[in-house]
């Protein structure tokens, strides 16, 4: 509810409020110029990769509503995510009904986890960031214990290639596929597939007929702004299509299932911001003292925000492992957190504002730059290597950078307060 | 026969043996008008936190005595109960979120509601929020204030007298509001803006709305007002109809006392050499703004500075100290001296004890020798060895140098190396003051000297400041809210009301004219 | 019983029982006591001076230094240049240490300015800044022109991931006047010069500047009202905690007898901080003593419970799962102890 937003195109306001998504997107272009990568390569590798990752970027938007900050505890659901697998993968429950059972099995693991983070973040407030960092670590030794030591030595299972040799403790690797089968890889990637573009041009062609029967039906004038990206989304849907040259890249399949359930998700965020419960998010983001004296409960509503952003993280994991096909038993869900949170903060996110499309924007940009670091580090550098830590270097720096000028903002304000 | 809207019936409320409010009587009929006066620590703040149920009343022992709405016995054990009782309180400090809208501010947590499918399975909360509804009420509650400004407003950015506005239109906007509490509402208006807030109350008080206005400023007391309580150490000590009394009568009842504390032999004509002068002194120090103050202290005098809480007078050691950005010009024993410099004002010969005793005074979780001999270490390098470049902690000289503070002031302790956190509130003090002492200073600044400290150990205090400047000649300007403290060793006193210096009185001078003083109006008018 | 509890703190207290526990049960399975204590003595020592980091940047008021691999990267660039230049023996290790010297004032100047402006939050910035200098010096590593053989990819660009100090000053310290006795090896260089540094650090706090970075660590407006520079004061500490921080690498790794480069310093901060906590310290407090206690507790455990363990359950990584609970479980709870943040 703001006031009536002008009309006019204020070249220097959109530049300083984008500055990181411009940065980010000349930083890709260099790449993919560099690195020279075959472009169907890098879409077809896009798609795949914002198809499994925009889900767990998106679960980060709530906590940061209600002022929790950026939420690396989204590990620990990543963990109940994986647990869920595990039991699965183990049951031989394949293909989209394995992935419904271990959306099941994970919900109430992460509800319960998230409980749990929520109250070590409740009692460490201000330094939340830091405690979700740890706790992560925390967690992971907790379930490399179990899955170590406990299952095959405790809890005994048999037949199975998922154990080590010696009987005791998972296997470092475990691929996704059961004894029946395939398991549960692409079990919601390949449930229905569309081509890429047909649904890029259908989908921008829809926006563009909307918002224009929304203007003329409000007798508005048309911010020509809000057309254009559309337009020219179509038009290069149109032209890929068309042109010889391009067989390979036009052939892109999207998997729409999963894409309908990343809608879904950016439909219930932006659902929630309307309801009381989001109101309050809002509000205990702003001020937990103002909050408290008008009566709202703070800690609990923070830990309501805590619990939905651990069960999306999990089945954001599943999504994520689903794709990937092989999980990797001790260490997928360690750099689930930091790869999500640099790449909202890309987006334009931060540690107190992000919006949907911060998650999504971000998820692309941050991806795109992952898929050409290599190349282009060997090419500019004569070693892939260094591509590769230009691009940790980037992940870290990017959150550096974030909470440093969050941290800078905070102190300011607190000296303007004083006593 | 009006009906009394509200009635609070000898309200008693102790804070660890402090016995705060001794058995106050208070009420108010609908449409009334009453002012609520009374110098700092009279018990006006408590008050009202027990009537509008806030937790710091309740988790420090609740309090004794009744309060009835409307005839009937009430029990308000928070905010939302007082909300519920129709009581409504307009902060001092705002409770409104800046990025929300005037809107959203004015329905914070009391959002109006849409079932929906979603909430029909989880809950309550997960109702839609009707902005469309809460615009209108928004819309419905601004328009009684006359505020013309549109309700989707953002509230950062607003005008102070507009903030205020919302918070009354969050107040008024509860259904059933019966009371509405002013806290201090004027203080941080300009003087259009706070003519238009009493207008604004006395049209709420013709709509049947009872109006408790807490205030220190008399002219606005008489202006608005049906009837004035003035409240004094915790007493009633008065409740009248405003058209029965006048500003000096207010300002008498509110200051006079019998004086406990003898006062001081007034000494012969003390030096006319002046030791620190003071020009137009700023200070941002916020909540006790300094708006240029001019002042002069004698060499040798006891200097006591007064006035209520919030109108500056804790600012201008503070400024003096550096402690606070400042501007203006001092000079110090003749030299001009810059401000905002604290290393330059300890080394020339001034020490200060803040009023802030835990925070500022002291470092709770280390010993007492080190606390006393920190300033000293810091500016003239005493109770340090020096190795070649560097120096290191002379531990020796140190604990001799607390254990004889310790005896000479009397400090209840289990020795020189005891926390200081764990001492009693008087033994605090006199560590400060030790510390002060310790450098030797040529000039004391000490602000509210014996706050929080009981009436042996207030003596105590008061006794050892005389006699250092009987005995040693030093100068103090002691900072107070306790009149009665000031008026029993100060040789003069000076006022400060609003930022500035209202006047200088002797100590004996009427309590009238301290009232007045203290409620802004300057000497003369 | 609850007033010996608070006094030890319930950290010390659990990790305590657990390394008297883990001992017992070695004794009892018939390992080498004095193996133990020659490997808990050496890891004192190694460990030491990291640990030590920690206590100027906790007495500032900046909690532990969570940016300890920024003086870590000092000190390697000191190592490596020192190996660059080729000296060995105990100059070698003194040349690196002189070497890592500016480095570690100058940047460590710098960062402490930074962490002024950030005051509140600068264990959390701290860790991700220090994640992303490792990382560019990763790419360092492989781009500065280094020519020393056995630092070097025989084939191939950059510094090799790990490479000994064997030749140059490997053990260099802890085989000075080392001696035994009871069947334990006391490396007596090794323990000299961490109680050296000890009392540097000791006399440090109890100097002119030391009292005031404590006095401005443990109430900003208590020294300010007595004159003191506090965001000076601060930047003197981090100074301090960096250049302790890479002498500290270059102590391990003589007493390792191996560098290891690129990643490996990302996860050095968070043993060090565990380990003054769990000597003791809080997020707020620390002295030197807690420093002691602490790397003996906590590497102590480490040091027995591997061997104990993988003799117990062999082919487990059992021990290195204590180390994530224990360690990480240590800094938790210190977290929750912090009081800021809350009310905004």
């Amino acid at each position: 509810m703001n006031s009536l937003e002008p009309n006019k195109i204020d070249i220097k306001e959109i530049l300083k409020h984008n500055i990181v998504v411009i940065i980010f997107l000349i930083l890709t272009l260099i790449g993919v110029s560099l690195s020279g990568l075959p472009p169907y390569f890098m879409v077809s590798e896009l798609v795949s990769r914002i198809s499994r990752n925009s889900f767990l970027v998106l679960s980060l938007i709530i906590p940061i509503l209600a002022g929790v900050g950026l939420n690396f505890g989204i590990v620990v659901g990543a963990m109940a995510g994986q647990t869920a697998l595990i039991m699965i993968t183990y049951w031989g429950i394949d293909g989209f009904p394995g992935i419904l059972t271990s959306v099941l099995i994970a919900t109430p693991i992460a509800i319960f986890l998230g409980w749990l983070t929520a109250k070590l973040f409740n009692k460490t407030k201000g330094q939340e960031m830091i405690a979700g960092l740890i706790v992560s670590f925390f967690a992971t030794g907790i379930y490399q214990f179990i899955f170590l030591f406990v299952v095959g030595g405790a809890i005994k299972l048999y037949d199975t290639p998922m154990l080590k040799p010696d009987g005791i403790g998972l296997r470092n690797t475990i691929s996704m596929g059961s004894k029946y089968g395939e398991g549960i890889k692409y079990g919601l990637d390949y449930l229905y597939r569309i081509n890429l573009w047909y649904l890029l041009g259908a989908a921008a062609f829809l926006v563009m007929a909307w918002r224009i029967f929304k203007a003329v039906r409000r007798k508005q004038r048309l911010n020509p702004l809000r057309i254009i990206p559309y337009a020219a989304l179509l038009i290069l849907c149109i032209v890929i299509h068309v042109t010889p040259s391009m067989r390979l890249m036009a052939n892109i399949k999207a998997p729409v299932v999963t894409w309908l359930i990343i809608a879904a998700l950016c439909f219930f965020t932006v659902l929630i911001k309307k309801t009381k419960l989001g109101q309050d998010f809002k509000a205990v983001g702003q001020s937990q003292h103002i909050s408290a004296v008008a009566g709202i409960h703070v800690d609990k509503t923070r830990t309501i925000a805590v619990i939905i952003s651990t069960v999306l993280a999990s089945w954001g994991q599943i999504i994520f492992l689903q794709n990937v096909g092989t999980m990797n038993t001790y260490g997928s869900h360690m750099q689930v957190g930091m790869f999500a949170v640099a790449a909202i903060l890309i987006g334009g996110a931060s540690v107190s504002e992000a919006k949907i499309s911060h998650a999504i924007v971000g998820t692309i940009l941050f991806h795109s730059v992952f898929i050409v670091s290599p190349t282009a580090g060997k090419a500019l550098f004569g070693d892939a290597q260094i591509g590769e830590f230009f691009r940790a270097f980037v992940v870290y720096g990017v959150i550096g950078v974030s909470l440093g000028l969050h941290a800078w903002k905070l102190a300011t304000k607190k000296i303007k307060k004083a006593d | 026969m009006d009906k009394y809207l509200l009635q609070m019936i000898n309200i008693k409320k102790n804070y660890s043996g402090n016995q705060v409010l001794k058995g106050i009587d208070l009420s108010l009929k609908a449409g009334e008008i009453h002012c609520l006066l009374g110098e700092n620590g009279a018990g006006k703040s408590t008050l009202m936190n027990i009537l509008f149920g806030m937790d710091v009343i309740h988790s420090t022992g609740g309090f004794e005595g009744d309060i009835l709405i409307d005839g009937k016995s009430v029990d308000i054990n928070s905010p939302k109960e007082a909300m519920e009782s129709n009581i409504g309180m307009v902060h001092q400090e705002f409770m409104l979120i800046p990025s929300f809208s005037i809107t959203e501010n004015i329905k914070l947590n009391r959002e109006i509601t849409k079932g929906n499918p979603v909430s029909k399975v989880f809950g309550e909360r997960l109702k839609t929020v009707d902005f469309k509804a809460m615009n209108e009420d928004a819309r419905v509650a601004l328009d009684k204030l006359d505020m013309g400004i549109e309700e989707y407003t953002t509230v950062a950015g607003l005008p102070v007298g507009h903030m205020q506005f919302v918070e009354i239109a969050r107040e008024i906007d509860k259904s059933h509001l019966e009371i509405l509490v002013f806290d201090e509402p004027t203080a941080v208006l300009t003087e259009s803006e706070a003519d238009n807030l009493l207008k604004t109350m006395k049209k709420l008080a013709s709509q049947g709305i009872a109006i408790l206005f807490i205030t220190h400023r008399l002219d606005e007391v008489m202006t608005v007002s049906d009837k004035v309580t003035v409240l004094r150490d915790g007493e009633l000590v008065a409740c009248k109809k405003t058209s029965d009394t006048s500003v000096e009568e207010i300002a008498e009842l509110m200051v006079g006392r019998k004086i406990n504390i003898v006062m001081k032999n007034k000494k012969d004509e003390s030096e006319q050499e002046i030791l620190l002068d003071i020009k137009n002194l700023h200070v941002e120090m916020p909540g006790e703004e300094v708006k240029g103050v001019d002042l002069h202290v004698k060499k040798g005098e006891i200097l006591g500075i007064g006035g209520l809480a919030g109108q500056g007078k804790i600012g201008i050691a503070n400024g003096i100290m550096g402690l606070f950005p400042s501007t203006g010009e001092i000079s110090l024993k003749g030299a001009a001296t810059a401000l905002n410099d604290t290393t330059n004002m300890l080394s020339n010969g001034v020490a200060f004890v803040s009023e802030d005793r835990r925070g500022v005074g002291l470092v709770l979780d280390e010993s007492i020798e080190l606390n006393i001999a920190f300033t000293a270490m810091k500016v003239d390098n005493r109770f340090m060895k020096k190795y070649g470049f560097f120096y290191l902690q002379n531990g020796k000289a140190m604990k001799q140098h607390a254990n004889k503070m310790i005896e000479d002031f009397d400090i209840r302790c289990t020795g020189p190396r005891q926390h200081v956190g764990h001492l009693s509130g008087g033994n605090q003090q006199k560590v400060c003051v030790a510390r002060a002492l310790t450098q030797n200073p040529d000039i004391l600044f000490i602000s509210e000297p014996t706050r929080g400290i009981d009436i042996g150990a207030k003596k105590l205090v008061l006794d050892l400041l005389l006699k250092l400047n009987t005995e040693q000649g030093m100068t103090i300007i002691m900072t107070s809210s306790e009149l009665a403290e000031l008026r029993s060793i100060s040789d003069r006193i000076a006022i400060v009301s609003e930022g500035k210096l209202t006047g200088i009185l002797p100590p004996d001078a009427p309590d009238a004219k301290y009232g007045l003083l203290m409620s802004g109006m300057k000497e003369g008018e | 019983m609850k007033k010996y509890i608070d006094a030890i703190g319930m950290p010390r207290l659990i990790i305590s029982s657990l390394f008297i526990f883990v001992l017992i049960l070695g004794g009892s399975i018939g390992m080498p006591m004095g193996g133990f204590l020659t490997d808990i003595i050496k890891r004192m020592g190694m460990y030491g001076i990291l640990v030590l980091a920690m206590v100027p940047s906790i007495q500032s008021g900046m909690g532990p230094n969570f940016a300890l691999p920024v003086g870590i990267i000092c000190g390697l660039l000191g190592i490596v240049l020192g190996q660059e230049i080729g000296v060995v023996g105990f100059p070698g290790f003194l040349t690196a240490i002189g070497i890592s010297l500016p480095f570690a004032i100058f940047i460590g100047f710098f960062y402490g300015k930074f962490l002024n402006m950030i005051k509140g939050m600068e264990m959390t910035v701290a860790t991700y800044t220090g994640f992303a200098i490792v990382q560019f010096m990763c790419i360092a590593w492989i781009m500065l022109p280094f020519q020393d053989g056995t630092m070097k990819w025989a084939l191939g660009r950059g510094l090799r991931n790990t490479f000994p100090l064997k030749r140059t000053y490997g053990e260099v310290l802890d085989n000075f006047l080392r001696f035994e006795i009871g069947g334990v090896s006391i490396p007596t260089g090794l323990l000299l010069f961490f109680f050296g540094a000890c009392f540097l650090v000791y006399l440090f706090t109890k100097s002119k500047t030391g009292t005031e970075v404590l006095a401005g660590g443990m109430n900003p407006k208590y020294a300010k009202a007595a004159g003191v520079d506090i965001d000076r004061r601060r930047i003197a500490a981090n100074i301090l905690s960096t250049v302790l921080g890479a002498v500290g690498i270059i102590v391990y790794s003589q007493s390792f007898g191996f560098v290891n480069l690129y990643t490996a310093p990302l996860m050095m901060a968070f043993p060090a901080v565990a380990a003054v906590l769990i000597g003791g310290a809080t997020a707020s407090r620390a002295q030197v003593s807690h420093v002691i206690i602490g790397v003996v507790l906590f590497q102590g455990l480490l040091a027995v419970a591997l061997p104990v363990l993988n003799v117990l359950v062999p082919g487990s990584n059992l021990s290195e799962i204590i180390r994530m609970v224990v360690q990480n479980g240590v800094i938790l709870y210190a977290l929750t102890k912090v009081n800021t943040g809350g009310r905004r």
